[in-house]
C-alpha cells in the first residue's frame, strides 16, 4: 500500500515482520512517510502500534524486512551508529520515560546535552520549550512530584527540544484529561507546522480528526487499511 | 563536558550514598593494608640499610704475610667500593682481646704462642654498601694470595636476605590478592548502581545519548571512590602511625627505632593506583552490563 507524493519518504518500510518468539506482532508491513507529515497509526490494543514505533527508533530489529530513516537504511547502522540516528527523532513513549531522579529541567536538558551541544545555549532553549509547554514554573520539580498530563507535557518538551526530524509519539493522550490531551495536540501540531514528520501511535479518534492526517489502520500485526482524514471532520476514504 | 560529567558523577554519588560508601570502605581498608605493607617495607629496608652501613669485611692472612702488609694493604685500597683497610697485627690482636676480656689471666695463661693472624680490617665506601657489593669485595679480597679467609657475617646476610625476598613475594601476592578483591568489589557495587539505575541508562539510549556519555559519570565516580578511598586509608594509616611513633617516644626507644610515614610522591602514587582500581572495578562492571 502506498500513497503517492511529490516530497521525499523520510520513513520507508519495506516487508516488515516482527515476531516475539511464537507471536508474530507486525506481517510484511510496507510503507512510507513522506516529510513533514502528520500521520497516525491506529489500531487496537496489541495490533503492534508500539512495536512498529519502536522499530523505527531501533530499540528492536525487525526480524526480517527493511526500515529505512531519512535514507539511511536501520540494518546497516552499526551500534555505534545508532545514538546518531535516534537523535533525529522526538519520542513520547506511553509511559512517559522520564528519569525519576532529575528535575524535569535535566529531563529536557539530556537531549541537548547527549547531542552535544553547547553548555551555555542549552539553559535558555530548554526554558523556552518548558514555557511553550506551560511548564517551566515546573523547571525544577522531579517527575514524580507531576501529575500524568503534566509529565506527558515535560515528555513531549523533550522530544521537542531538540528541533526532531521525526517526532513519535505513543499514545500521547491515553492517560490524560481533555485539557491535557488538547494540550498535548497544539504542541505536537506546533512541531508539525515547524517542519517536524509526526507519527502518532493512537485509537483516540477525536485526536486524529482535529489535527487531520493519513492514518494507517493496524489490526493484528498487519496493514488492514489506510485514509486520508481532513481537518475539521473532513474525513476522505483514500 | 568532562565538567558535566563530573557534576553528574558527584551527584550520582551523593545520590547512591551507601552503596558508594560501601566502595569506598572497601577501597580505603585496601589502601591502608596495602600502604601498611608498604610502610613496613620501606623502615625494614632502612633498618637493612643502617645496619649494613657498619658491616666490615675481615681479611685473615696466612701466616708469616704480615711482613708483605704495606703492599697488601694498597692492593685492598685499589679495589673498587673499598673506603679503608686498616691493618690489625696479630700480637695486637691478641692485646686488644686480653683487653676486652674481663678474666683474662685464665684463658691467656697457659698460651705458649699466639693463636690469632695478621688481619685487615676492610670499611667499604658508603654508597657500596649493598649486599652484591659487600660479597664482589669479600670475593677480590678472599683471591689475593697471602688472605687466607674472610669474614664478613655473610651466613647472617643470606638469612636476613631470604627472609626479606619471602616477606617480598608475600607481600606482592598479598598485594595482588587485595588490588584484584578490590576491584571485584568496585565492580559489584557498580553493578548494583547500574542495576538500579538501568531505566536512565536505558532512556539515555533512547534520546540519542552516546555509550560514552552513558558510561563517563559512571567511570568518574570510579576515580573519585578511589580518590576518596586512598585518602581515606593514607589518613587512617596516618593516624596509627602517628599513634605509634608517640609510644615508641613515650618509651624511650625515639634514638634506637627511627620510623617514617610514607613520602609525598609515594603517597601520590598509591592515591593514583587506587582511582586505578576504582575505575578499572567500573570499567569491569560496564563493560558487563552496558556491553562496551
Amino acid at each position: 500500500m502506498t500513497d503517492r507524493e511529490d516530497r521525499p519518504a523520510i520513513i520507508r518500510l519495506s516487508h516488515v515482520h516482527h515476531a516475539y518468539g511464537p507471536y508474530q506482532a507486525l506481517t510484511d508491513l510496507n510503507f512510507e512517510i513522506f516529510k513533514n507529515e502528520l500521520a497516525f497509526i491506529c489500531g487496537p490494543s496489541g495490533a503492534g502500534k508500539t512495536t512498529l514505533l519502536r522499530l523505527l527508533y531501533a530499540e528492536a530489529r525487525p526480524s526480517s524486512g527493511e526500515i529505512a530513516i531519512d535514507g539511511s537504511r536501520l540494518g546497516d547502522i552499526a551500534r555505534t551508529g545508532l545514538p546518531l540516528l535516534r537523535r533525529k527523532f522526538g519520542v513520547i513513549f506511553q509511559d512517559y520515560k522520564l528519569i525519576p531522579g532529575r528535575s524535569v529541567f535535566e529531563n529536557v536538558a539530556l537531549v541537548l546535552e547527549a547531542a552535544g551541544h553547547r553548555r551555555a545555549l542549552i539553559p535558555r532553549r530548554v526554558l523556552n520549550v518548558l514555557r511553550m509547554v506551560g511548564m517551566d514554573h515546573h523547571a525544577d520539580t522531579l517527575p514524580i512530584r507531576l501529575s500524568g498530563g503534566e509529565q506527558q507535557r515535560v515528555a513531549v518538551a523533550r522530544a521537542v527540544v531538540g528541533d526532531p526530524k521525526i517526532i513519535l509519539a505513543d499514545e500521547p493522550t491515553g492517560n490524560l484529561d481533555e485539557a491535557s490531551a488538547q494540550a498535548v495536540m497544539d504542541l505536537l501540531h506546533v512541531a508539525f507546522i515547524r517542519g517536524a514528520t509526526v507519527l502518532i501511535a493512537t485509537h483516540d479518534k477525536a485526536f486524529i480528526q482535529r489535527l487531520g492526517g493519513r492514518i494507517f489502520h493496524l489490526k493484528q500485526g498487519r496493514l488492514a487499511a489506510f485514509e486520508r482524514v481532513e481537518k475539521h471532520h473532513d474525513r476522505t476514504a483514500l | 563536558m568532562i565538567a558535566r560529567h563530573f557534576r553528574r558523577a558527584l551527584e550520582d554519588t551523593l545520590a547512591n550514598r551507601f552503596v558508594n560508601a560501601v566502595t569506598i570502605m572497601t577501597i580505603a581498608l585496601t589502601v591502608m593494608i596495602v600502604s601498611a605493607a608498604v610502610l613496613v617495607f620501606l623502615n625494614a629496608g632502612d633498618w637493612m640499610s643502617a645496619w649494613q652501613q657498619g658491616t666490615r669485611i675481615m681479611a685473615y692472612l696466612r701466616p708469616a704475610a704480615g711482613g708483605a702488609a704495606p703492599a697488601l694493604r694498597h692492593s685492598i685500597e685499589s679495589i673498587e667500593g673499598v673506603h679503608k683497610a686498616q691493618f690489625i697485627p696479630r700480637d695486637e690482636a691478641l692485646h686488644d682481646l686480653k683487653a676486652r676480656m674481663e678474666h683474662p689471666a685464665s684463658l691467656f695463661e697457659n698460651l705458649l704462642e699466639n693463636p690469632l693472624p695478621d688481619a685487615f680490617e676492610i670499611q667499604l665506601k658508603p654508597s657500596n654498601d649493598s649486599w652484591e657489593q659487600i660479597e664482589a669485595v669479600a670475593g677480590r679480597v678472599r683471591s689475593l694470595a697471602e688472605v687466607e679467609d674472610v669474614e664478613y657475617g655473610r651466613q647472617w646476610i643470606v638469612a636476613v636476605r631470604r627472609v626479606a625476598h619471602l616477606f617480598q613475594t608475600l607481600g606482592l601476592a598479598l598485594l595482588g590478592l587485595l588490588l584484584v578483591a578490590a576491584i571485584a568489589i568496585v565492580a559489584n557495587t557498580t553493578r548494583l548502581v547500574i542495576y538500579s539505575r538501568q531505566d536512565e541508562v536505558e532512556i539515555m539510549r533512547l534520546v540519542g545519548a552516546t555509550e560514552r556519555f552513558i558510561q563517563a559519570p559512571f567511570l568518574i565516580e570510579g576515580l573519585l571512590q578511589g580518590l576518596i578511598g586512598a585518602v581515606g586509608g593514607i589518613a587512617i594509616l596516618f593516624a596509627a602511625f602517628s599513634a605509634l611513633a608517640v609510644r615508641i617516644d613515650q618509651n624511650g626507644l625515639a634514638g634506637v627505632v627511627t620510623l617514617r610515614f610514607l613520602s609525598l610522591e609515594q603517597m601520590a602514587l598509591i592515591t593514583m593506583a587506587s582511582m586505578l582500581v576504582g575505575w578499572l572495578g567500573c570499567y569491569v562492571a560496564l563493560k558487563q552490563f552496558l556491553k562496551l
